[in-house]
């Protein structure tokens, strides 16, 4: 029995795809097939075909065979819609999703890339529980829908079901298909609000001196105390006040050698919301970081790719 | 828990400006299909308000307030009220359908709306075909359903933009290719064999031939182009000249109307020749005369037959029906006649038409006792007089028969019967007018004559001794067509325009198409559906067979439809598609290739999964990669060699 039952599985879902898609993801790139696209009359197709009904008892009942023939006409292009609507899918592939990056909580793009087969794809929609984007991929072309994907939680998402649909072309028939590509997506953790900065192993005793640097920043007005050679003497002239040059040199930013050993205080989902601040603010400065992880130690580094990294490993903490 | 719902209520969106200028357009061809049989004023006022509707969207979104609304549906009921005082019935109900669908149009703000609104267009459209189904206006009306399927597809977002004629084509394309189906569908559809419920006009009178006749009446009957009925003969049916279908025998005249006679003794007596068997398919006449060739020998059952040989059916004739009969052509008829039956074939109103009887006895004075004579030079004044046959025919004064033949000279078999007939009894020779119907359309597929109500026919029958009642046919002596090839041919000419002949040639060609129409589509019915399925050899026309038909030649075009949706381009690049057939029978042999797993990595794990081939696999394997990467242009002989080897390998199955 339980070996049927597992027989009629595997035979359904080398059969039917689309009807097992809640079972298992499948690889990029995908192609819509017959097996995969299912079409059912839609509300208005089935109104229609009442009074296609009506028309043709009417007809009939008259034997008024010019209205009969008009709605064998009528009849039978309903039917050849129900291929249109079925072509407009067949043969679509969807080629790649990309995605950007979000912290949870907050909607996560997703840029589905259509690419279209040797003919075209007019009026689809691209549907997940949140959203529909309509769109139309020509022959042999290449259309992007972007997407936004709801996150809640940080760590591996993997992508939603995606339906694939279109009424094309006269709203008489819904053809649809489910996508579940076996792809997922990284969330990143959402930092804390606010707290402490990271205690640094030699922070207190030694001030940071104001350097001052050769750029001038800005021009400002003289406050007393302002050293006379500093003072812009040309731009003054066409002032009211006197302006003084300002001086500003990036500030030599220290490095934060951030460590998860030293919140041992806190819970882990705190420790990382934590760090998850520190490197943001760390890379609104451009400061450079480190990072220390029970799984991962990334060295010191700055920037955004690097931020990225850091935030991923963090994601990716269990 | 969030679940995925098959049809999510979607927020409607506004209705976009083309799909809403498509559907005016609709609403206006179907305004203008209606527009002959709607009362002028509506027309124009619903004409009026679909063209402010459409500018008032146009300028801007205002919507049509809804106190406004309520009070025009009232105002439209009542002005259909009060010009066809009720709302049911087929003009009425027109009229209203046409007026709510304008209406429609003020509410018509989302999508849903429009395709309310584009549906109850084509439902108007039909409509239209209660009242005219000429070819002209079927087509039309199909023509009509563009802009309702292109408004329907205009519905539909991130469809291709174009402008609005183009927004047709598709419409154009997508009717043409279901129109193959469609005439499937219409010649299979199993017809009603009765109606479900009234027929639309059953409240008017059924033109059709009446019990009496007075000359000019029948100009009605004889340009309706229905069926009046349908006969069908065992063996080769008689010649056009003879197809002469006698329903009533008319033997009393006041001046201006003949009448039947009054009392019947039993039919008389009659000497026939060998009889021809048939099948008259009748349409409802609402009378019970029953049309039959010269002389019935075998009557159908409960029908009489009176006593000129006409037959007369118990029960008037409300729905179709069916008898069969076989009748003599060649016959003698009444030899005897007795004296109260010759004074009534003599009888004249008096003081009508002194000129018509002058002549008469002016001819048996001349001629003697030669009837044939007579009769000749009857025939002669038709032929040689100046008369012409038309179907409009000026009016005539009180002295009917006296005005015909000396002053107007035109009219239409009904004037020429009754005229002969006068002047026949002027000149002493018993005579009477018989009414029925003359010639038909023999139709080849359905191998059956279609005699239609503009077959109605009127002549004359003279008592000659010896020989009895003969046949004369005196329309026969102006317009020869009329007998020979039906009434259609004898009416082509005479209308207004026939001194232009290339108009009137223009217009018999277009009489064809117009009769192919009217035969091939508007008479199509189950007669015509089984004479064409017994063409094809198959007897037996049930709807089950119908629907089998239906059924069969429904999966054919699905069948055709499912090709065309499914074709694929065939694959231009030689050495892709010999590496598909390759993995397809690598597949088979349980070795799919997984999706981004590239040519070398797939053919090596093939040939680990088959050490018994692993050689060949190799080999492809190299070939194959020198074809796609080691060449600028590669060899010619390169592809044709790894063609070669894809077709000769056969993977043996996995053992394992």
């Amino acid at each position: 029995m339980q070996e049927a039952l597992r027989r009629f599985r595997l035979w359904a879902e080398r059969r039917l795809p689309a009807l097992t898609r809640y079972r298992r993801g499948e690889s990029l790139p995908i192609l819509l097939h017959r097996r995969r696209i299912y079409i059912v009359p839609t509300g208005f197709g089935g109104a229609f075909s009442v009074l296609l009904l009506v028309m043709l008892v009417g007809a009939l009942n008259y034997s008024n065979n010019a209205a009969l023939m008009l709605t064998c006409l009528l009849g039978s292009a309903t039917s050849a819609s129900m291929l249109v609507a079925f072509r407009s899918l067949n043969g679509l592939r969807v080629a790649n999703i990309r995605h950007g990056h979000a912290i949870a909580g907050e909607p996560m793009l997703l840029e589905l890339v259509f690419a279209g087969s040797d003919h075209a794809h007019p009026s689809i929609h691209a549907q997940t529980d949140e959203q529909a984007e309509a769109f139309a991929v020509a022959a042999h072309g290449e259309t992007v829908v972007s997407l936004s994907l709801p996150t809640e939680h940080r760590g591996w998402q993997a992508l939603p079901r995606i339906k694939l649909w279109s009424n094309w072309p006269l709203g008489l028939f819904h053809a649809w298909s489910w996508i579940h590509p076996d792809q997922s997506v990284l969330v990143w953790p959402r930092p804390e609000i606010g707290g402490p900065p990271p205690v640094l192993p030699g922070d207190d005793g030694k001030k940071r001196r104001l350097l001052q640097g050769e750029d001038i920043a800005a021009l400002r007005a003289y406050r007393a105390g302002d050293p006379q050679r500093h003072i812009a003497w040309k731009h003054s002239a066409r002032h009211e006040n006197l302006l003084v040059k300002d001086f500003e040199q990036p500030e030599a930013q220290e490095e934060w050698r951030l460590d998860w050993r030293q919140l041992s205080q806190l819970v882990p989902e705190m420790r990382i919301a934590r760090l998850a601040r520190w490197l943001g603010e760390a890379e609104a400065v451009g400061r450079p970081t480190s990072l220390w992880l029970p799984n991962e130690d990334i060295g010191l580094g700055h920037g955004r790719s690097h931020y990225a990294h850091c935030m991923n490993a963090l994601a990716r903490l269990p | 828990v969030k679940r995925f719902t098959l049809f999510r209520a979607k927020p409607q969106a506004p209705l976009e400006r083309r799909p809403f200028d498509l559907l005016c357009l609709t609403v206006a061809v179907v305004l203008g299909v209606h527009a002959p049989h709607l009362p002028w004023w509506l027309t124009l006022v619903l004409a009026a308000t679909l063209g402010l509707c459409w500018w008032q969207r146009r300028r801007g979104d205002s919507r049509t307030p809804a106190y406004l609304k309520l009070p025009l549906v009232a105002l439209l009921a009542g002005a259909v009220v009060f010009h066809y005082n009720t709302l049911f019935g087929r003009e009425p109900g027109t009229a209203l359908a046409c007026g709510l669908l304008v209406l429609k149009l003020l509410e018509t703000y989302t999508p849903r709306d429009a395709r309310v609104g584009a549906g109850f267009a084509c439902f108007a459209l039909m409509s239209a075909l209660l009242f005219d189904q000429s070819m002209l206006v079927t087509v039309f009306v199909a023509l009509g359903l563009l802009p309702a399927i292109a408004a329907l597809r205009a519905l539909e977002p991130a469809r291709p933009q174009t402008t609005l004629a183009r927004e047709l084509l598709p419409a154009l394309g997508l009717l043409a290719a279901s129109l193959p189906l469609a005439l499937l569908a219409f010649v299979f559809v199993p017809r009603l064999s009765s109606p479900l419920w009234g027929a639309p006009n059953s409240a008017q009178a059924r033109s059709g031939l009446s019990a009496d006749m007075s000359p000019g009446d029948f100009s009605e009957v004889l340009l309706d182009d229905r069926p009046a009925m349908r006969v069908t003969f065992e063996d080769a049916p008689p010649p056009n000249a003879q197809r002469y279908f006698r329903a009533h025998v008319l033997w009393n005249y006041d001046g201006r109307t003949w009448t039947g006679k009054d009392q019947g003794n039993g039919p008389a007596q009659v000497e026939h020749g060998p009889a021809l068997r048939y099948t008259i398919s009748l349409e409802a006449t609402g009378q019970r005369a029953l049309p039959a060739l010269d002389v019935p020998v075998e009557v159908p059952p409960n029908t009489q037959v009176g006593p000129d040989w006409e037959l007369v059916a118990d029960r008037p004739v409300n729905d179709p029906l069916v008898y069969r009969l076989s009748s003599a052509l060649a016959y003698h008829l009444q030899t005897q006649l007795d004296d109260h039956d010759r004074r009534r074939a003599l009888q004249l109103p008096a003081g009508f038409d002194p000129r018509a009887r002058a002549l008469g006895e002016r001819w048996r004075a001349q001629y003697g006792a030669n009837d044939a004579a007579i009769i000749q030079a009857a025939m002669d004044l038709f032929h040689d007089g100046g008369f012409s046959y038309t179907l409009a025919p000026a009016p005539l004064g009180t002295n009917v028969i006296d005005d015909f033949l000396f002053g107007t000279h035109e009219g239409f078999c009904e004037h020429y019967a009754s005229s002969f007939t006068v002047l026949m009894r002027a000149a002493g020779i018993p005579a009477r007018v018989v009414t029925g119907y003359q010639g038909g359309y023999w139709n080849a597929i359905g191998n059956y004559l279609l005699v239609r109500q503009s077959d109605a026919h009127a002549w004359s029958e003279v008592w000659l001794p010896h020989r009895g009642w003969v046949r004369l046919d005196p329309t026969a002596a102006v317009r020869p067509e009329r007998v020979n090839q039906g009434s259609a041919a004898a009416n082509a000419a005479t209308s207004d325009w026939s001194a232009n002949q290339w108009l009137l040639g223009w217009r018999n060609r277009w009489d064809v198409v117009n009769q192919w129409w009217n035969q091939g589509v508007i008479g199509f019915d189950t007669l015509r559906q089984h004479g064409l399925l017994t063409s094809f050899g198959v007897r037996d026309t049930s709807v089950g067979t119908l629907g089998l038909l239906l059924a069969v030649g429904g999966s054919l075009f699905a069948a055709l439809g499912l090709s065309w949706a499914m074709w694929k381009r065939p694959e231009t690049d030689q050495a892709r598609a010999a590496m598909r057939l390759l993995e397809k029978r690598l597949s088979l042999a349980g070795l799919v290739r997984r999706h981004s797993e590239g040519p070398q990595h797939y053919l090596s794990r093939a040939a680990r999964a088959l050490p018994s081939q692993r050689g060949e696999l190799e080999h492809l394997m190299r070939t194959y990669l020198e074809l796609r990467y080691a060449h600028e242009e590669p060899p010619a002989y390169l592809l044709k060699n790894f063609r070669q080897a894809v077709r000769d390998f056969r993977p043996r199955r996995v053992v394992k």
